[in-house]
């Protein structure tokens, strides 16, 4: 998948029993499948937004945590993860918006991370969430590996990232910011 | 007054100032003196417009009156915006809008921090989250200060004129009204951050070159309860017009 490529889930309505208590791993599986609409290349669990998997009587709850306040994605992520869990066979499944604790990068996976690296966008250093976004170190190209790299704009194509240039292979990129 | 109708009114005043002062960078979209200082103003702007429908969103909860966070940003007129009176104030050129920043950015963040230790559980785990980016504007902001004030002969002067022409309307920045006074008792808001305020842009101005005023006193106008400058009106009347015109529109 290259940068600039659109994504498009095909809904596909769900006809067996509706599911219960004890499929949880399948909520869980169905919403590693919706992908994030700007880096279509992680999911929303990979990316930590996923912050709980629960059942509140008789229908299913998840708890999304949204990246940045102004995340223009933050309504269509939300949509998306309902129409997952409904084609997967949850019945009229409850979206709560959490802030606190806020969104960390942290929370991003391994998995995840990779990704982001394959499709050309630096990851964030891992666990370093509160350090560096006071200090932020050099960013490694994901092109060339070089880390001998400098920061154009604090503030790139969308809110979570920033933007760099490799001063090795000269190529620009764009680095998701530690946050 | 009852602490439910204080804090309605305190959080439409963070809420209003987000939200007018982004609608102020937007103004840039198409206009930026350079690409990525217009991807920065919008990606600022975008932060605050978040920011402010947190608050909103909270705001309409507590009113719990059938209004929701569209109501309070695009049906309210002017007199009942309590947004700080330097957020409405015109663009100017890209001296005014950098001091304006960095004039709000030093008091965002502070009262940010402050609140992430709000006895109300709900205002610091916004604060929180906002205080993230906050982080990343005032840094942004503090540096143009520098780069003006220590620039050509030229950015130097604009920068000055730009402090001139804003400096009054700082007093807000720096003053607490009884509703902030009686919600700081409370636990529950951020206080007075006057002088922190002051030492942080009197530590700014000296290392951009800039010769700090007298601390600004208190005038006629008030922002906080409604008390606006002409410039509010032409700003929500053009914020408000597809809102308004168009009731339902959805899209």
């Amino acid at each position: 998948m290259q940068p600039g490529d659109l994504i498009y889930r095909e809904r596909k309505a769900y006809q067996g029993v509706p599911l219960g208590e004890d499929d949880l791993p399948r909520a869980w599986e169905c919403l590693t499948e919706v992908m994030d609409p700007e880096v279509p290349v992680v999911s929303v669990v990979d990316l930590g937004m996923i912050r709980a998997v629960e059942w509140e009587g008789d229908r299913l709850k998840v708890k999304v945590s949204p990246t940045y306040s102004g995340c223009p994605a933050t309504e269509v992520i939300e949509r998306d993860v309902q129409e997952a869990l409904e084609d997967t066979g949850f019945k009229n499944p409850r979206i709560e918006r959490v802030l606190a604790p806020a969104w960390t990068t942290d929370w991003i996976t391994d998995k995840g991370r990779a990704a982001l690296q394959a499709y050309g966008i630096a990851p964030p250093p891992k666990g370093q969430g509160r350090d560096t976004l006071h200090d932020p170190g050099p960013a490694e190209c994901p092109h060339c590996g070089s880390t001998d790299t400098v920061q154009v704009s604090e503030f790139g194509s969308t809110a979570c990232k920033a933007l760099y240039k490799c001063r090795d292979c000269l190529e620009p990129f764009d680095y998701f910011k530690c946050l | 007054m009852t602490t439910d109708q204080a804090l309605t009114e305190y959080l439409l005043r963070l809420a209003d100032t987000d939200m007018v002062l982004a609608q102020r960078f937007c103004e840039w979209c198409g206009n930026a003196p350079a690409l990525e200082e217009e991807i920065a103003m919008m990606n600022v702007g975008l932060d605050l417009i978040g920011q402010a429908r947190n608050w909103y969103d909270y705001v309409a909860e507590l009113r719990d009156d059938g209004h929701d966070a569209d109501f309070l940003a695009f049906r309210r007129n002017e007199r009942e915006y309590r947004n700080l009176l330097i957020a409405e104030q015109p663009r100017g050129d890209y001296a005014v809008t950098t001091a304006k920043q960095f004039f709000f950015d030093v008091w965002h963040h502070l009262v940010l921090t402050r609140l992430t230790e709000s006895s109300d559980e709900r205002i610091a785990g916004i604060a929180a989250k906002g205080l993230k980016e906050a982080t990343y504007h005032r840094r942004r902001s503090t540096e143009w200060m520098l780069r003006l004030g220590q620039g050509t002969e030229e950015s130097h002067r604009r920068l000055t004129d730009a402090v001139q022409n804003l400096w009054r309307f700082t007093y807000e920045l720096t003053d607490t009204d009884e509703i902030e006074d009686q919600l700081a008792e409370a636990g529950i808001g951020a206080g007075n951050v006057g002088d922190v305020w002051r030492a942080e842009v009197a530590r700014v101005f000296a290392e951009a070159g800039l010769e700090l005023p007298e601390p600004a006193r208190h005038f006629y106008m008030d922002g906080k309860n409604g008390k606006h400058t002409e410039h509010l009106g032409f700003l929500l009347a053009e914020m408000q017009y597809l809102p308004r015109a168009y009731p339902d529109a959805t899209w």
